[in-house]
């Protein structure tokens, strides 16, 4: 989308309803901290720093997007505060506390669903429940309730296999927060989802986190999702991962698809195409136009 | 798939049903008939003659087989000397029998008494056998499949016990034979033992390689669910790895079968290996192709029950439900 010629408010313009909500958030108490969070990984080429300095804070309820380019250390990161990676600097703080390693206190969802194949949908909703050790028809009530939230009651006893894309996804959903975490840690979770699906499963998730009380850090390289669910969103520079800007997003809420063309969305959206596709002076990622073939036709002239 | 109907070769696609079970059919009907036709047309191999009528050579008698060309020799001399002419008739070796001769000796071996109250009947055999195999997979089992899935999920485990395992399992399980015999007697314990170290070393292998394969991120995702050491093994690893390592032993079982022949033959020889080498003592090749059939119908049929058993067990496993 070419947003360059278009006359658009700043993306730091905010309504006052926006204004408003984004200072009640900052009111309410951090549930998580990440201080100063370094990663390098010893590889065979020698040392890669995927992370480097990063530091955020995120509030209760609130909704974070992280958006970076490929390789610039999402997964890495979301990695470390789940608990599945060992960060080389830095804590991070859970309620105040450092947590190390994986724990059911953050829940997270993976692009690739991570459903158990032998269970049905009911039994990987429980699983989390029944590794807290609570009876099996305590567990059961509990994830009912959680499978009718995501709308899946009908496929209670299917096995994952026979779910389309987005129906596994909302399993993997209804599953991490079944577990009761405290935050929701999500890694690119629509990116393996066609459009339609995708733009619904927005929706869906907006609509359960208005829903219940959960913090949400949502990765995407998806600049349209990064903004539309967004209270804020961190965007990363690669090489090394940096926090470059933290942007708080001007479009107030409810939030629907509808929105993507309103001026607050498109002047947020030309701020991200600025930092993630900085202008290249010496652009060799652009093809090497010769021709293949001889091409006789009269278009040539046309173009 | 309409495309799948008209063409026989497209990769990885399964044939119709009545393809498919000609092709089933077929695979059993051809060997038999190559064997038929090779018994009962005595143009195509024969290379034997049986005496008929010895004639006037001293060392012919009626019931014997030469070969062919020594046969045609004293033909011709007998004729040139004007003496009586042998007689036989074209014959296979003795021990390719036709196919009714088997069919008979398989009916009969199981009718037949045996020849000495001290010898047991072929189904006596069989089963000695089976109980065998059993207790020697068994007993693998139940200590190589979970030193397998502790080798296959942590490194600490797989460092300690693979090294010395891969190197035991060069090692030839018949090797182990006499020293089986001198520790553990003659009996069934040195056969166990050694369909047990057939098995055992090979099976640790196969079981944590196939723990190995696990997709990682379910365990990561089990673990930000909560799940602990022993949950973690005993529900995502354990059922995770499931059809497959039920695979896996389908597998074993098949060379444990293997093994028995030899675990059979050292201290006093037993079960079916038993049978086979007595038979073939007393040049009765009939018995011994019959109780070798008994052993492939066996194997066969317990792998198909295995095998239904498996789809039963595992409803979600893509990889038994279809084909297989
Ligand atoms: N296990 C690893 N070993 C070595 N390098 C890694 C490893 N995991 C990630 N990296 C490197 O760290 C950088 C960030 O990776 P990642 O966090 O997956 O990026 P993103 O999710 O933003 O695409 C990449 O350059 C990648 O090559
Ligand atoms: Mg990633």
């Amino acid at each position: 989308m070419n947003t360059k010629n278009l006359e658009l408010p700043s993306y730091l313009e905010k309504g006052e309803s926006v204004t408003k909500t984004l200072a009640a958030i900052k009111e309410r108490e951090v549930v998580l901290e990440v201080k100063q969070l370094s990663k390098t990984f010893d590889s065979t080429k020698g040392p890669v720093t995927a992370l480097n300095d990063v530091s955020f804070k995120t509030h209760r309820r609130e909704f974070v997007t992280v958006i970076g380019p490929s390789g610039c250390g999402k997964s890495t990161l979301i990695r470390i505060l789940a608990g599945l990676e060992t960060q080389t600097h830095g804590e991070v703080l859970l309620d105040g506390k450092a947590v190390s390693g994986p724990g059911p206190d953050r829940g997270m969802v993976f692009q690739g669903y991570t459903l158990f194949p032998w269970l049905t949908v009911k039994k990987n909703v429980m699983f989390g429940l029944s590794c807290q050790g609570k009876t099996r028809a305590t567990a059961e009530s509990e994830a009912m309730q959680w499978v009718d939230l995501v709308g899946l009651e009908k496929f209670a006893n299917a096995y994952p296999d026979q779910l389309s894309g987005g129906m596994k996804q909302r399993v993997a959903i209804a599953r991490s927060l079944a577990a009761q975490p405290r935050i929701l840690l999500m890694d690119e979770p629509f990116g393996a989802l066609d459009a339609q699906t995708r733009v619904r499963m927005q929706e869906y998730l907006m609509e359960i986190w208005r829903n219940i009380d959960i913090t949400i850090l949502f990765i995407t390289h998806d600049l349209d999702e990064a903004i539309l669910l967004a209270d804020r969103i961190l965007v990363l520079k690669a090489h090394p991962g940096e926090i470059q800007e933290v942007i708080e997003v001007p479009v107030p809420r409810p939030r629907s698809s509808e929105q993507l063309l309103s001026p607050e969305f498109l002047a947020t959206r030309q701020r991200l195409e600025e930092l993630i596709h900085p202008p290249l002076d010496n652009d060799d990622t652009k093809p090497n136009m010769f021709r293949m073939v001889n091409v006789d036709d009269d278009v040539e002239p046309l173009l | 798939m309409t495309f799948s109907t008209s063409n026989w070769f497209v990769p990885r696609t399964s044939l119709n049903t009545v393809r498919s079970r000609w092709l089933t059919i077929l695979s059993f009907l051809v060997p038999v008939l190559i064997w038929c036709i090779v018994s009962y047309t005595p143009f195509i191999w024969h290379p034997n003659i049986q005496i008929t009528e010895p004639g006037s050579v001293s060392y012919f008698k009626t019931g014997i087989q030469v070969k062919r060309d020594r046969f045609d020799a004293e033909v011709e001399k007998a004729r040139k000397a004007s003496v009586k002419i042998p007689q036989g008739v074209r014959v296979n070796p003795v021990y390719l029998p036709a196919p009714h001769e088997v069919a008979i000796a398989f009916y009969t071996s199981f009718t037949t008494e045996p020849k000495r109250r001290s010898e047991q009947w072929l189904h006596e055999s069989l089963w000695h056998s089976i109980t065998v195999i059993f207790w020697g997979f068994f007993l693998s089992s139940i200590v190589a499949v979970p030193l397998g899935i502790l080798c296959g999920t942590y490194a600490t485990f797989s460092k300690f016990h693979e090294p010395f395992i891969e190197f035991f399992r060069y090692l030839p399980a018949p090797a182990f034979g006499a020293l089986a015999v001198a520790i553990l007697g003659i009996h069934d314990a040195p056969k166990i033992a050694i369909i047990f170290i057939g098995t055992f070393f090979q099976q640790v292998l196969i079981v944590a390689n196939t723990t190995r394969k696990l997709d990682l991120s379910l365990i990561e995702a089990s673990l930000t669910l909560g799940a602990k050491r022993l949950q973690l093994l005993f529900k995502v690893v354990v059922p995770g790895i499931l059809p497959d390592l039920y695979r896996d032993l389908r597998i074993l079982l098949g060379w444990a079968w293997t093994y028995l022949i030899v675990a059979e033959l050292i201290g006093t020889s037993s079960g079916i290996t038993w049978f086979i080498t007595q038979q073939a003592r007393y040049k009765n090749f009939d018995n011994v192709f019959a109780a070798i059939l008994m052993i492939g119908i066996i194997g066969l049929f317990s792998d198909i029950v295995l095998s239904k058993l498996g789809r039963k067990l595992f409803p979600w496993d893509k990889t038994t439900t279809k084909g297989g």
